[in-house]
C-alpha cells in the first residue's frame, strides 16, 4: 500500500450514484440484459460496496428472443459472483393475454418488454431500477436525468423533470412511484469499451466477430433466426459480423467486422462512422421512437 | 481520459445548437447515420443548409417549436480529452435549466449574436455563471458572417461586455472573447481566414488547453459519508468502512480527523478503492475509509481534518435560485439536502430579491417565483457542516425539496 489512487472521473461518478441508490431506496434492482452496459454496471456495483456484496438483486426481462450466447453468459456471471437473479418473461405476459405478439415484417418483442417490466416492478415493489442507458445513445436519452422519476404507470414526464444540481440526487418519491437510475449516463460507447478493456471484463461472444447466417434488409444486417420474420426473397448468406448492442434478436442488426479481441473492438469503434444505435431497428421507426417508448415506461 | 464539462448559454436564435453541431461536425464526431438524419430533416423543413440544431434538440416539442426547452447533454472527444456539453436554453423562463447545467460544468460558453451585441439576456447568462463561480467563461461572438466579419463590431461588443465584467465580484474568473461563425465554421474548430485580424485561439483550441484539474478551486478536505460498509463475512468480520466521495483536497492514511456531528477525534486507518488499499486519494474519488478508533458514524456525517473545521450551524444566509411552480413563501418549510445530508429547513426571512441584470436588489419581498434569485435566511432543525459556496462549491450548496410533491424546488449557495 504505497500508491496514490489515480482517478477516472466517470467511474467515480458512477460509484457515487450506486451508493446513493443503496442509501436512498428500500428495494433497488439492477436491470441486467447481459449486454456490455449492464456488465459494466455490475462491475461498478462491486466496486461501490467492496468488501460487502452488491446489496441488490439483478433482474432480466427476457423477451425469449435473446441471443443464446447472452443467456449462457448471464447465468455464468451470476453464479461466479454469487448474485441473486430474477428473470421475468415476456412470453408469460403474452400468455396472460396482457399484450399481443406483433406480426409482420418488422415484428419484435422489444416494445412488449415494457409491460413485463412494469408488472415485475409492481410484483417486487421495486422503488429504484438501475439501468445502463447512456445519454449519448439517442437524443431523447440525452435529456434523461440520473434519477428519473416514473409515476404509478411507469411513465416518464419529460417536460416536468427534477433539476439535478451538483452531485445532489433527490430520490424522494411517493408510494407507487419508482425511480430509474442511470449511473453511466455520461459515458460514451467508447468509454464503456475502454473500461471493459481496462478492467478485463468478460463479455458475451456475440460482441466479437464471428461467422453468422444473415440476410440484408434496408441496408442493415439481420440475423437469420426463427425469431426474425423473413421474406422468401431475402436470401441468407454467411458473413463475418459482430454486434454493437445486445437487444432482442428481432431488433438488433449486426455490423461487418473482423474484430476478435477487445482492443480490436476499441480500435474499430474509434474509427466508426455509424453510431451505436444506427444498428437498432427499433429506433428507426420514427424520429420520436425512443421518446414515445420512454413515456410509456420503457427502460 | 480527462473529461471537461461545458455549459452553453445563449438567447433564442443565437445559434447555440448550430455552434454545437459545428463542433461535432468539424471534430468528425457526427456519425454517418446521424448526419443522414440531419440532412433528411433539413430537407423536409425546406432548408438549403444543414440544420445542426436537429442533432441536439431531442424532444418532439423542441423540434416542433425549433427551440431547446431542457438541458441536453452532448458528447464528443478529441485526442486530448472527452467533452460533455450541457446545452441549456436561453429563455428568461428557463433560468432554472441554466443554473442546473452550470452546476455540473467546469467551463461555460456564452453566445452573443454579433448583430444584436450585448443584450439583457447576456447580462443574465453572465450573472448565472458568476453566481455559480464558473472559473472559465468563453464569450463566443457568433454570426460574424452577418456583420461582414468586422473587427470594429467585435471590439464594440467586447467593450460592452467588459463593462459587465467590471460589475462582477469574482476576480479570479477568466474571460476569453472569440469571434466565430457557427454557420460557416470560422474560428470554431478551424482558424478563420477571413478574420485574420483575430490572433487568438479558435474555440476548440481554447477548450483543449483548459486545465481540467484547476477548474475547481482547491479547498480543504471534506468527506461526507454516503454509506456504512459492513460485510459481516468470515474474511471481513469486523470490517467497518465508510463510503463516500472526497471533496476539496486529498485524503491520506494517517490524517488526524474529526467526525461531525459527534466531534470524535480519530485517524484515517485505511483507504480502499475496490479491493486495493492506497495511502492517498485525490479529491473527487469515490473511496471507502476505515478509522483507527471504533467510532459511531452514519450516513450524512462528515469527516474533516482536525484543524480545518467547517461551520457547524443551524442558521445561515444563502442565495437561492427558485425552480418550482409553487412559490417559496416566508415561513414555509422544506427538506434541505446538503450533499448527502438531509435536515428540515424553515424560511426565516426573504431578505431581498436580486436582479439578474446586475441592476441591484428589490426589498420587501414575501414570495419567490420560478426563476427568481434571492437572498434568504434559513433556520434548521439540526445543524449542517458547511463552507461558504465561494470556498467550496460542493460543501457550500444545497437543494430544497418540497415536502408534499418531493420536487427539487430550489438550489442554494451559502454566503
Amino acid at each position: 500500500m504505497t500508491s496514490n489512487l489515480q482517478i477516472n472521473a466517470l467511474e467515480n461518478e458512477a460509484i457515487y450514484i450506486m451508493r446513493e441508490v443503496a442509501a436512498q431506496f428500500e428495494k433497488p434492482v439492477l436491470l441486467f440484459s447481459g449486454g456490455k452496459d449492464s456488465i459494466t454496471l455490475v462491475r461498478l456495483a462491486q466496486k461501490a460496496f467492496f468488501p460487502a456484496k452488491i446489496p441488490f438483486p439483478l433482474m432480466h426481462i427476457d423477451t425469449g428472443h435473446n441471443f443464446p450466447e447472452t443467456i449462457e453468459f448471464r447465468d455464468r456471471l451470476v453464479e461466479e459472483l454469487g448474485l441473486e437473479l430474477i428473470v421475468r418473461k415476456v412470453q408469460d405476459t403474452i400468455d396472460q393475454g396482457k399484450v399481443q405478439e406483433e406480426t409482420g415484417r418488422y415484428s419484435s418483442r422489444n416494445t412488449l418488454q415494457t409491460t413485463t417490466l412494469l408488472d415485475a416492478i409492481e410484483e417486487f415493489k421495486f422503488d429504484a431500477c438501475i439501468g445502463g442507458a447512456r445519454r449519448d445513445e439517442e437524443k431523447a436519452r440525452a435529456k434523461e436525468r440520473i434519477f428519473s422519476v416514473r409515476d404509478d404507470f411507469g411513465q416518464w414526464d419529460e417536460k416536468n423533470q427534477r433539476p439535478e444540481l451538483f452531485d445532489m440526487l433527490n430520490g424522494q418519491i411517493h408510494l407507487g412511484q419508482n425511480v430509474r437510475v442511470f449511473p453511466i449516463s455520461n459515458w460514451t460507447e467508447l468509454d464503456v469499451w475502454t473500461y471493459i478493456e481496462k478492467e478485463n471484463l468478460e463479455i458475451p461472444s456475440i460482441y466479437f466477430a464471428h461467422k453468422r447466417q444473415i440476410f440484408m434488409r434496408d441496408g442493415l444486417i439481420w440475423s437469420h433466426s426463427d425469431y426474425v420474420f423473413q421474406d422468401e426473397e431475402e436470401e441468407v448468406e454467411e458473413r463475418m459480423v459482430r454486434f454493437r448492442t445486445v437487444g432482442d434478436m428481432s431488433c438488433t442488426a449486426a455490423v461487418d467486422s473482423y474484430a476478435t479481441t477487445i482492443s480490436e473492438v476499441v480500435a474499430e469503434i474509434r474509427d466508426s462512422s455509424i453510431s451505436e444505435r444506427g444498428a437498432r431497428i427499433d429506433d428507426k421507426r420514427s424520429e420520436a421512437a425512443m421518446e414515445k417508448r420512454k413515456q410509456q415506461g420503457y427502460f | 481520459m480527462e473529461v471537461l464539462k461545458i455549459a452553453t448559454a445563449g438567447s433564442v436564435d443565437d445559434g447555440k445548437s448550430t455552434l454545437i453541431g459545428r463542433l461535432l461536425y468539424d471534430t468528425k464526431s457526427l456519425t454517418t447515420d446521424k448526419l443522414e438524419a440531419i440532412e433528411k430533416s433539413s430537407k423536409q423543413k425546406g432548408y438549403d443548409y444543414l440544420d445542426f440544431s436537429l442533432a441536439t434538440d431531442g424532444l418532439v416539442a423542441e423540434r416542433e417549436q425549433g427551440i431547446t426547452i431542457d438541458v441536453a447533454h452532448i458528447y464528443f472527444s478529441t485526442a486530448t480529452r472527452s467533452y460533455i456539453i450541457a446545452d441549456t436554453p436561453g429563455h428568461v423562463e428557463y433560468t432554472r435549466n441554466m443554473v442546473t447545467g452550470a452546476s455540473t460544468s467546469q467551463a461555460a460558453i456564452i453566445l452573443i449574436d454579433a448583430r444584436h451585441g450585448v443584450i439583457e439576456q447576456t447580462y443574465r447568462h453572465f450573472f448565472i455563471n458568476n453566481l455559480l463561480r464558473i472559473k472559465d467563461v468563453i464569450v463566443a461572438i457568433n454570426k460574424m458572417d452577418l456583420v461582414d466579419f468586422s473587427e470594429e463590431r467585435y471590439n464594440e461588443i467586447k467593450a460592452d461586455f467588459q463593462q459587465l465584467v467590471a460589475k462582477s465580484d469574482y476576480e479570479d474568473q477568466n474571460i476569453t472573447f472569440i469571434p466565430v461563425s457557427a454557420l460557416t465554421g470560422d474560428n470554431v474548430v478551424n482558424t478563420s481566414e477571413i478574420m485574420n485580424w483575430y490572433k487568438g485561439k479558435t474555440l476548440l483550441e481554447h477548450l483543449e488547453e483548459l486545465d481540467t484539474q484547476n477548474v475547481y478551486n482547491k479547498g480543504v478536505m471534506r468527506f461526507p459519508v454516503q454509506n456504512v460498509i459492513r460485510p459481516k463475512t468470515a474474511e471481513y468480520h469486523d470490517f467497518r468502512g465508510y463510503a463516500g466521495k472526497v471533496y476539496g483536497d486529498n485524503i491520506n492514511v494517517g490524517d488526524e480527523v474529526i467526525v461531525l456531528p459527534s466531534q470524535t477525534k480519530t485517524k484515517i486507518k485505511e483507504i480502499y478503492f475496490n479491493n486495493k488499499k492506497y495511502t492517498s486519494a485525490a479529491r473527487r474519488s469515490s473511496i471507502t475509509v476505515t478509522l483507527e478508533n471504533d467510532v459511531n458514524v452514519s450516513r450524512g456525517d462528515m469527516i474533516v481534518k482536525t484543524n480545518e473545521l467547517p461551520k457547524v450551524e443551524k442558521q445561515f444566509n444563502a442565495t437561492i435560485s427558485w425552480m418550482d411552480n409553487k412559490p417559496l413563501l416566508n415561513g414555509s418549510k422544506y427538506v434541505l439536502q446538503h450533499g448527502v445530508h438531509k435536515v428540515l429547513a424553515k424560511v426565516a426571512t426573504i431578505n431581498h430579491k436580486i436582479e439578474t441584470d446586475f441592476s441591484g436588489v428589490i426589498n420587501e419581498v414575501n414570495s419567490l417565483n420560478m426563476n427568481d434569485i434571492a437572498s434568504v435566511s434559513f433556520q434548521l432543525n439540526k445543524p449542517i457542516y458547511f463552507d461558504a459556496f465561494k470556498n467550496n462549491r460542493t460543501n457550500g450548496s444545497f437543494i430544497l425539496i418540497d415536502t408534499q410533491t418531493n420536487n427539487t424546488a430550489g438550489v442554494g449557495f451559502i454566503n
